[in-house]
């Protein structure tokens, strides 16, 4: 699966347009808890969140990842925008909430741990 | 052989910039070829370091030493200090407040995870005075 591919079948807004969406990603991780991402995530390219401070794009960055994907309509601060462009980390924001985007990426074959 | 040594000063009292450190030594570790799992178990004990100085200690130092076959790793505070050093090592216990835990912290992994992912990890803590973490990653 793409970054363009995600941004279609969440019906997501793309944040970051100037970064590459043909990335492919083969897993992902959906967590409002950093210091679990921190813990029991390994070689996952897209974290879905809630949550909304700039840790979140840190954490991303930490872990090597090359998405991240905001549920339930939340958008990044300035702040963390500027640091995931800095960080080739692209940035989507969609409505559906982060079950929801769990399942239907899974139905279209990304997966967990 | 002499290593090469960066240092930061930690603040406590700016959340939205833990995290600045770790996100520099990452990049300057890439740049002399450090890549793969050590410089993500690098990248992860020294940010879980540093959001503890953030959000505990109240800030701290940190010191990098980068040798060619290794990183040592220091995180020194002169913070409230540990009581119980084991139960902190427990993955799950927090003395997070609930602010910590709503900005996605506090679950109780950071010292376990800095543990986990160091191959050698030492830390020394007194109440009242700091805590003293040293983590050495084989490159």
């Amino acid at each position: 699966m793409k970054i363009k591919d995600i941004i279609e079948l969440l019906n997501a807004t793309n944040l970051t347009p100037d970064l590459d969406c043909e990335k492919e990603l083969h897993s992902a991780c959906g967590s409002d808890m950093m210091s679990d991402v921190l813990a029991y995530v390994k070689d996952q390219a897209v974290l879905l969140t809630g949550l909304n401070n700039p840790q979140v794009i840190r954490t991303a960055d930490m872990m090597d990842m090359l998405c991240v994907v905001y549920v339930r309509g939340k958008k990044p601060d300035a702040l963390s925008l500027k640091l995931a462009v800095e960080k080739d980390i692209c940035v989507l924001s969609t409505d559906k909430p982060l079950f929801t985007c769990c399942g239907i990426l899974y139905d279209n074959g990304l997966r967990g741990a | 052989m002499e290593a090469i040594k960066f240092s930061y000063n930690v603040p406590g009292d700016d959340f939205t910039r833990a995290g600045d450190a770790s996100t520099d030594l990452k990049s300057k570790l890439k740049k002399m070829g450090v890549t793969g799992a050590p410089l993500r178990n690098i990248s992860i004990s020294l940010y879980e370091g540093e959001i503890n100085l953030a959000i505990h200690a109240g800030g701290g130092e940190i010191t990098a030493l980068v040798y060619p076959d290794k990183v040592e790793l220091y995180l020194d505070d002169n913070g409230p200090g540990i009581a119980d050093i084991s139960l902190a090592l427990q993955e799950g216990y927090s003395s997070a407040t609930e602010e910590i835990r709503s900005l996605g912290f506090g679950a109780g992994m950071g010292l376990p995870n800095m543990k986990k992912y160091a191959d050698e990890f030492y830390i020394e803590s007194e109440v009242g005075k700091g805590t003293h973490i040293k983590m050495v990653v084989n490159l």
